[in-house]
């Protein structure tokens, strides 16, 4: 094994001990409480609050990957190709806005609770994912796609056999841009009363317990750290599958 | 058979390709020959309407190939891309398999399908088979992609430069397997090439293109006599054309009974290259064998140099 899977796996487990059985940690964040405020948030389990953030982005995720690979694949089909450089400019403005301001826009909408944080991590996902969708399947090598005519393939066989499976790395690239922007992101959910990990900072922030807010966003961060690698690693298994790129040894 | 008429191809206002008519008949080779850009990738690629043409018509044993869908029409037609064009993602075995499992054979047929092709273009089947494109060399890629259109045994092969890559002695195997594939199934192909020497060696026509327009389409032996252009003579090689000449004969075509000194030469080789054997000898006279090894007569260098003058 090499050492630096052996330090992923090492903060994993760590990750999860934590989560699981936040109290037996208390030793490592009571140096931070003053006043014996303390040390460990008990409101709500830790590893509710976790399963509930990371559900919220993995539906949100799912959710704006079909959209955006969807709306890909049309724009890059020739009936479709008028729309393409008005997707792209779209897309390309979209990103430009931060995620916060989409969520002040969707509560007056949507109320308080999990939907507008949702429809947040939703919107904003799509952006990255439409964006490399599109580079993906418009800058395939010409003679594969030329050769893939050649050999009749039908439109669909195309798309299914050859120009997808050829974009997934970068495709995935922008779900990894997606997941992580969405995991950080979700953590202000909590302002408007959706049930994240937010929650325990934002208490540490009511109660000024420095404990919570470290503990809230030490789990945030290192999930969107191991999220992003692991992401990365499946990138680089599948440019090598699909014959992009060699495996590097 | 293949019938070419009035075939031109517009982009905007340039014409790639200027009402081009030719014919190949069952069993020939076509190959065409033109500078970079002369359009002879666009003449190719309109055949199975990878391009559709502005104006002109192709038939295919007297079919309009736009009577039937264009997949359709591409997976009868063998069609080796300039350049390979292996799907990256496949390994050498599934892309060789694409066009017979686009038609649906048996999973036992393709497999001895893929293998007997392996063989055939000295790729180890055990070895390469599973390999991706990425792990070959650029001539083993280019050999795959001649497999891969030759899959499904077409009766109609297009091949754009499919030998570019390949170092000559390769190539010259490449050239010979290919003749023998094209006896064996009495396949029908239209070959694109920058190489004169290949053109003449394969061709049973050449087509000679420049700026969109078919200059000649003749035999090798005419072309060579009767360049219709000094475009065409130009592009033989004036300094070329006796040699162009005698590689179009056998040693067989002049053989005559009587002793020869020295190490023979085969029936089946070129009087090209029994000239040079001649010339580098120092010989008047070589002795000639049969395939078996038999000696059956002498070639006479004075007979071969006669071939080598101009075609009255
Ligand atoms: N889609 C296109 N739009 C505009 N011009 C094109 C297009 N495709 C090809 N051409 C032009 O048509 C001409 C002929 O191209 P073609 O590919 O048929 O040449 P070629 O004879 O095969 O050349 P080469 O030997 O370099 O492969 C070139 O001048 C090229 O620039
Ligand atoms: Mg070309």
């Amino acid at each position: 094994m090499k050492p630096g899977l052996i330090i992923r796996l090492v903060i994993l487990a760590l990750l999860v001990a934590f989560i699981v059985t936040p109290e037996s940690f208390a030793w490592v964040f009571q140096p931070l409480t003053k006043n014996g405020q303390p040390a460990i948030y008990t409101q709500n389990s830790l590893m509710n609050l976790t399963l509930s953030h990371l559900t919220i982005v993995a539906i949100a995720t799912i959710a704006s990957t079909l959209l955006a690979v969807g709306l890909a694949i049309l724009v890059t089909r020739p009936f479709g190709a008028e729309f393409l450089p008005l997707s792209r400019s779209l897309a390309n403005i979209g990103q430009t806005f931060p995620p916060v301001a989409v969520l002040a826009l969707a509560v007056p909408v949507l109320g308080f609770g999990t939907a507008p944080t949702l429809v947040a991590l939703f919107l904003y996902g799509l952006l990255p994912i439409f964006e490399n969708a599109l580079t993906g399947l418009t800058t395939l090598p010409p003679t594969v796609t030329e050769a893939a005519r050649g050999v009749g393939m039908t439109d669909r066989q195309r798309l299914l056999g050859v120009e997808l499976p050829l974009a997934t790395p970068v495709i995935l690239a922008g779900i990894r841009l997606s997941v992580v922007i969405s995991v950080a992101t979700a953590t202000i959910g909590s302002t408007v009363a959706a049930s994240t990990l937010g929650e325990v900072i934002i208490a540490g922030l009511l109660s000024n317990n420095i404990a919570f807010i470290a503990q809230g966003g030490l789990v945030v961060g290192v999930m969107a750290v191991l999220i992003y690698d692991a992401l990365s690693a499946l990138e680089r298994v599948l440019m090598a599958r699909t014959g992009q790129r060699r495996l590097q040894s | 058979m293949i019938e070419i008429d009035a075939l031109t191809k517009d982009y905007l206002e340039l014409t790639v390709v200027d009402h081009v008519s030719l014919t190949v008949a069952d069993g020939e080779i076509a190959v065409i020959v033109g500078t970079s850009g002369s359009g002879k990738t666009t003449l190719l690629r309109m055949i199975n309407r990878l391009i559709e043409p502005t104006s002109g018509t192709v038939k295919i044993d007297g079919q309009d190939t736009r009577a039937v869908p264009a997949f359709e029409l591409r997976r009868r037609i063998g069609y080796a891309i300039q350049g390979h064009g292996l799907f990256p993602h496949r390994t050498v075995g599934q892309n060789i398999a694409t066009v017979p499992t686009l038609l649906g054979w048996d999973k036992q047929k393709i497999a001895a399908r893929v293998d007997e092709l392996l063989s055939l273009f000295q790729l180890e089947p055990a070895e390469f088979r599973d390999r991706l494109p990425s792990e070959l060399s650029g001539g083993q890629q280019q050999r795959v992609g001649v497999a891969r259109a030759l899959a499904a045994e077409p009766r109609l092969l297009l091949m754009d430069e499919p030998f570019g890559a390949l170092d000559p002695i390769i190539r010259a195997k490449a050239q010979s397997d290919l003749l023998a594939i094209q006896k064996r199934f009495g396949t029908t192909i239209v070959l694109v090439t920058h190489d004169m020497e290949e053109a003449i060696h394969l061709g049973s026509r050449i087509a000679v293109m420049d700026k969109g327009k078919l200059l000649q389409y003749a035999p090798p032996a005419e072309i060579i006599a009767r360049p219709a252009t000094p475009f065409v003579a130009e592009l033989i090689g004036t300094g070329e054309r006796p040699f162009r000449l005698l590689s179009l004969g056998k040693v067989r075509d002049l053989v005559e009974p009587g002793p020869a000194q020295g190490e023979p030469i085969s029936a089946d080789a070129s009087l090209r290259d029994a000239y040079a054997e001649c010339l580098w000898s120092g010989r008047e006279v070589l002795p000639v064998i049969d395939a078996d090894g038999k000696i059956i007569g002498r070639i006479r260098r004075d007979d071969i140099a006669r071939r080598a003058e101009r075609p009255q």
